[in-house]
């Protein structure tokens, strides 16, 4: 038991998920339980709208959780200040920028924020970790472009890079291959998972591409209309939970080849 | 990528200096430029001279200083806030608050009846109102931004106390005499003259606050670039942080209202003019870029105004359209995107 706990990194008990409003809560999952260990690769998956969104948008303490805990590193998150929790999980959002007007550099610098001064200086060594976080995703020749030049997938890349440089134990990302062609999907799947490798990060990401993540992941989350299942992506095939994630009517998941097709 | 732009600066500050001076030795009545380099150091032996350069020029360089690199600051401040590249003090309403308050002074007194008539003619009255409009707009600005999230909701009530200024100075209008009308529209056409040192000070200091707090404000203003959920990831403080910049954008552009009148499209124009000549997006190069910038256009706009040679002084706020309407058009025809 106790070997456990000191691998694991983020872990929910009894967590509900939902929003809340003065007059009325609305609940959009509930007694949701995992725990993730360190240096892994998990992928969310689930339906449109099952609360995907919504369960990264509490673990990353965007919005309050309705009931239950999150413990990151043994520390709960509702006790854990903004900036202790900048050091210790970056994010990789879907929302656009603010500004496309930023150079790759500087938005990798962002990355920085919680370690530098008042004014933002950036010291030697932070500016060896930027460029460190350039070179694990490939885009150090990109540096000087302007965010309004690159194309979706580099932009992705830059966001990667940027949650790297925040140097944090976690990386949370949300659906980061939306909008991306079929080679860039998996190209940035596998980036993570190279990455979990290299640098020994948590990297929880969401995502509909559920074949690339059962071929890459060491643990997935499935979030289905009843219950919320995290396990090893084999254990999760031949216990058929996969089958139970849509509706039958038109796709059936294929445990042999670990992917969906249309029913005839 | 280690770009510093001390070149630019240097240039940028020169330039400024040049600005200065050249604004200072224009004027109605021609002084030779060697005695006005004599009047500043006070050892000009014309009295006359001495005095137009010391009580007159000199105030008028500063105001226009003052009030060319603060509202440059306050739309650079606003820009990166409200995510719009169009916004600027005017667009938050802290400019039309001012107007509301001078309308009601000076238009209002016909109504009002004549126990403040006296009181209104004095300078005082118009920069108490002007303050208290801005600051007014300020306080339902910031109740609103603490109810309504989305900040595009918050640009759109600056535009409504636009509308409203607009629709009680056109009530009032009609209760007022000619005098009083032609009074608001002169503080409308906007004044960088008239100012006493003493006013001067009392400017700066205020003038001094907010800028103090836009720099504080250097590192939240980075992180917004990456949008309010990013920037809370970094370890920003949301609220704290819009709340320090609302506040030193509405002391800025609230004084310069007060006692220059409402001044139009520097705020907007020039930290687009700046992004063209420092191509970074990082505020601690662009707030003392936007200053310097704003505070030469100002000059140049003000030199502009008073016709040099003649009598004339044509009103600061149509050279500043006239400059900063064009500017605006012709970015947006170039970069077919206005972008900050």
């Amino acid at each position: 038991m106790k070997k456990e706990t000191s691998h694991s990194i983020l872990k929910a008990h009894q967590l509900s998920i939902g929003y809340k409003t003065k007059k009325a809560e609305t609940l959009i999952a509930s007694n949701i339980n995992f725990e993730l260990q360190k240096g892994q690769l998990i992928g969310l998956v689930g339906a449109n709208g099952i609360g995907k969104s919504t369960l990264l948008r509490t673990l990353i303490k965007v919005q309050p959780e309705l009931s239950g805990s999150i413990y990151l590193k043994d520390k709960e998150l509702k006790t854990t200040s903004i900036s202790e929790l900048a050091k210790q999980l970056s994010i990789v959002l879907t929302e656009p920028l603010t500004s496309k007007n930023l150079s790759v550099f500087e938005l990798v610098s962002l990355g920085r924020h919680p370690y530098t001064n008042w004014i933002g200086n950036l010291t030697e060594s932070d500016t060896t970790i930027i460029n460190n976080a350039l070179t694990l995703v490939n885009i150090s020749e990109l540096k000087d472009k302007k965010c309004y030049e690159l194309s979706d997938g580099q932009l992705q890349k830059v966001m990667i890079a940027r949650a790297l440089a925040q140097d944090t134990d976690v990386i949370v990302l949300d659906e980061p291959t939306s909008h991306l062609d079929m080679y860039h999907k998996a190209y940035i799947l596998k980036l993570l998972q190279k990455l979990t490798k290299e640098t020994g990060k948590t990297i929880l990401f969401s995502s509909h591409e559920i074949d690339l993540a059962i071929q890459l992941c060491d643990t997935m989350i499935v979030m289905t209309k009843d219950h919320v299942v995290c396990d090893q992506p084999c254990n999760l095939i031949s216990k058929g939970i996969f089958n139970s994630l849509f509706p039958k009517d038109l796709i059936v998941f294929d445990e042999i080849t670990g992917s969906f097709r249309v029913t005839k | 990528m280690k770009t510093n732009y001390t070149y630019q600066f240097i240039i940028l500050a020169v330039i400024l200096l040049f600005c200065f001076v050249l604004n200072i030795s224009l004027g109605s009545i021609s002084i030779p430029f060697s005695e006005v380099l004599k009047s500043l150091c006070s050892t000009t032996d014309n009295d006359t001279w001495q005095i137009i350069i010391m009580e007159f020029r000199l105030p008028k360089a500063l105001t226009a200083i003052m009030v060319g690199s603060g509202l440059g600051i306050s739309g650079l401040l606003m820009q990166t806030l409200f995510r719009n590249p169009l916004a600027g003090p005017f667009v938050l309403g802290i400019s039309s608050g001012a107007s509301l308050g001078v309308a009601i002074v000076i238009l209002g007194s016909g109504l009002f009846g004549g126990l403040f008539a006296t009181a209104l003619i004095a300078k005082w009255s118009i920069v108490i109102a002007a303050s208290l409009g801005s600051f007014l707009v300020l306080l339902a600005v910031l109740a609103v931004s603490n109810k309504v999230r989305d900040t595009m909701a918050i640009l759109i009530i600056g535009l409504m106390f636009g509308s409203i200024t607009s629709a009680v100075v056109s009530v009032l209008s009609y209760f007022s005499s000619a005098e009083q009308l032609q009074q608001y529209v002169f503080w409308g056409f906007g004044s960088l003259s008239n100012l006493s040192w003493y006013e001067l000070l009392i400017f700066f200091i205020i003038y001094a606050i907010g800028l103090l707090l836009s720099i504080a404000s250097i590192k939240g203003l980075n992180s917004l670039l990456l949008g309010d959920n990013y920037a809370k990831s970094l370890g920003l403080n949301l609220k704290q942080s819009r709340l320090i910049i609302i506040l030193a954008t509405s002391l800025i552009a609230g004084t310069i209202t007060a006692f220059s009148g409402p001044i139009a499209f520097i705020g907007l124009a020039i930290p687009h003019l700046t992004r063209q000549l420092f191509k970074t997006t990082n505020h601690k190069i662009l707030l003392p870029a936007v200053f310097l910038f704003g505070a030469i256009v100002m000059l140049i706009c003000d030199s502009i105004a008073q016709v040099p040679g003649s009598d004339y002084t044509l009103p600061i706020n149509a050279i500043t359209a006239l400059v900063g309407a064009p500017v605006v058009i012709w970015l947006l025809v170039k970069q077919r995107k206005m972008m900050f």
